[in-house]
């Protein structure tokens, strides 16, 4: 809750700071927020503190996500000021939009109550609209924000229907009367309820880019600037992950026979689409959004297998897969300041010049894949391993061969770097600006991969 | 209060769900059919609209506020919506003359 609060008023001092031209006083406030709110944030630990009667839920599983979201977001801004380099206007929009879409993927994290899922999502993806389209010389990403807002708000209103459908069946948006209302009359459960119950999850696959609702993904990936791009692959999709997991959890544990067997068919659908999709880009930014989407269907997995301990699973699976984006999403930033370009061929040579990136994305790739000794790889065994202790082989098999043909496009851009020569000699210039904090995201990943423990028995 | 609501439930509760699901569906065929950009942003509101109008009635069936509470909040959300649109639509139009959504085509498999 608290950090939530600190988190808007560091938006609004940004802004002011904007208005009133003190240009230098805006990224130390947002790396002072930040942390501050990071820290505000722990304090509540074990306590599970609801606010505003039950709609704000502060319990450990709330803490354990806000904090890695406030993590990601903090990791991003250390690439905001070399991302931004060129531009001389001061840019307090963009970060303060970005906070405010944090302030949302906070409250979609920790809802109680279905109104607050709504005013969450729609918190993340209003500014998230914007952003999108923040290069606004760019007709690429005006055409991506038009896509995303145009497929946001149609996924809004599938949601907004399925809430309202679920409120005339039991006449309460809050989660634990629904959870009441499910028990009660679990053995005749209305149409009302079932259709409104897989409108919602309709709803909230768009939102994470669930096949067959992914197809605006790539599009979008593509089209937004790449920092913003990071951002929305990482802290708008482990939120709106979240989201799901909790609403799922906390309500409709009981009548898994009711969303089960479709979240089953999203999963796979999106494993398959996404990986086999992926094969076929030449640009790595596309292929990192296809790659996004192939994660997705693996994170869904987590909430099919919902017993035991899937919130602690998605948690570290959120943590792998966020931290080894923003890596090489970083690296993607730097060759396209050098070349002016995302496609493969772009990376030829790289490990020549550069070994240190050339490394910090291999590394990236690798996780991602699941090669073992990193963090990709413990959090897809432990994923697994909770699929197969709820029956649900097949899809793990299914995933496992989505794991596989992940391979080969991972290793793409790492043949190009070592493998393949380049026309041109000379080091990258932009490296000099990236080197430090890709290696700093690259360091920690390899960290994270000693401690995959730790964070799976969080909460 | 009580004589509107007295009204409301004159008619029957089934009336209103299939009206809704009506305008809903309208909604949707609208979204997935129109190729200018302003008739798909109207047909986004008819379906928020018809949830707005769905939970109203709920709400005045089952005399409970928190229905009625809670489209107030929908309604700012989609002002600050279509807000958003229509300012993404302005940028769109000054880059290609045209609010024809076939345009945004640059960005392909």
């Amino acid at each position: 809750m608290y950090a939530i609060i600190t988190i808007s008023i560091v938006a609004i001092i940004v802004l002011f700071f904007g208005a009133f031209g003190k240009k230098k006083m805006i990224l130390p406030v947002i790396f002072v927020g930040l942390p501050l709110a990071f820290i505000v944030n722990l304090m509540g630990w074990n306590q599970s503190i609801h606010y505003f009667n039950e709609m704000y839920i502060d319990d450990n599983f709330t803490i354990a996500f806000n904090g890695l979201l406030l993590f990601i977001a903090l990791l991003i801004f250390v690439f905001a000021p070399v991302y931004y380099k060129s531009v001389k206007r001061p840019l307090e929009d963009i970060y303060a939009l970005i906070l405010f879409s944090l302030v949302g993927g906070l409250m979609m994290t920790a809802f109680g109550n279905l109104v607050m899922l709504f005013l969450g999502i729609e918190t993340l993806s209003l500014s998230l609209y914007l952003l999108a389209g923040s290069k606004k010389s760019d007709p690429r990403s005006n055409e991506a924000a038009m896509k995303y807002f145009l497929t946001g708000s149609f996924a809004s209103g599938f949601l907004l229907f399925g809430i309202a459908l679920l409120y005339g069946a039991c006449g309460s948006f809050n989660l634990e009367d629904i959870k009441l209302y499910v028990i009660q009359n679990q053995a005749n459960i209305p149409a009302m309820f079932s259709i409104g119950l897989l409108l919602m999850a309709v709803g909230l696959a768009f939102k994470v880019g669930a096949a067959p609702f992914h197809f605006w993904i790539p599009d979008v990936y593509e089209g937004s600037p790449t920092l913003i791009t990071t951002y929305m692959a990482t802290v708008g999709k482990v939120a709106a992950f979240a989201a799901f997991f909790r609403l799922i959890n906390s309500s409709f544990g009981d009548v898994d026979f009711l969303w089960k067997t479709s979240l089953i068919v999203f999963a796979v659908a999106t494993i398959l689409i996404g990986n086999f999709a992926a094969l076929y880009q030449d640009s790595v930014k596309r292929m990192m959004a296809y790659s996004g989407v192939a994660h997705a269907g693996y994170m869904l997995i987590a909430i099919i297998a919902l017993k035991g301990n899937a919130a602690g699973v998605l948690l570290l699976y959120s943590v792998s897969y966020s931290i080894a984006t923003i890596t090489a999403f970083a690296v993607l930033m730097m060759v396209r300041k050098e070349t002016g370009s995302f496609s493969i061929k772009s990376f030829n040579g790289l490990a020549k010049h550069n070994p240190t990136v050339a490394f910090a994305m291999t590394i990236a790739m690798l996780s991602l894949a699941g090669i073992p000794p990193l963090i990709g790889f413990s959090a897809k065994y432990q994923l697994f391993v909770s699929a197969i202790e709820q029956g649900q082989l097949p899809l793990v098999i299914i995933a496992i061969v989505g794991s596989m043909v992940s391979v080969y496009y991972y290793l793409r851009p790492v043949v190009a770097m070592y493998f393949t020569r380049s026309i041109e000699s000379t080091p990258f210039e932009a490296a000099k600006l990236y080197k430090k904090q890709i290696l700093f995201v690259a360091l920690l990943l390899i960290i994270l991969s000693f401690i995959p423990g730790l964070i799976i028995n969080l909460i | 209060m009580e004589t509107t609501v007295t009204q409301l439930q004159m008619i029957p509760l089934s009336y209103y769900i299939i009206f809704c699901t009506a305008l809903f569906t309208i909604g949707v065929v609208g979204v997935l059919v129109k190729r200018n950009a302003l008739a798909i942003f109207m047909s986004v509101e008819l379906m928020l609209n018809s949830a707005n109008l769905l939970l109203a009635a709920f709400s005045a069936y089952r005399n409970d506020p928190s229905g009625q509470v809670f489209v107030f909040f929908i309604m700012v959300v989609a002002a600050a919506e279509i807000a958003i649109g229509l300012a993404l639509l302005v940028v769109v139009y000054r880059s290609s003359r045209t609010i024809d959504i076939n345009i945004l085509n640059r960005l392909k498999w």
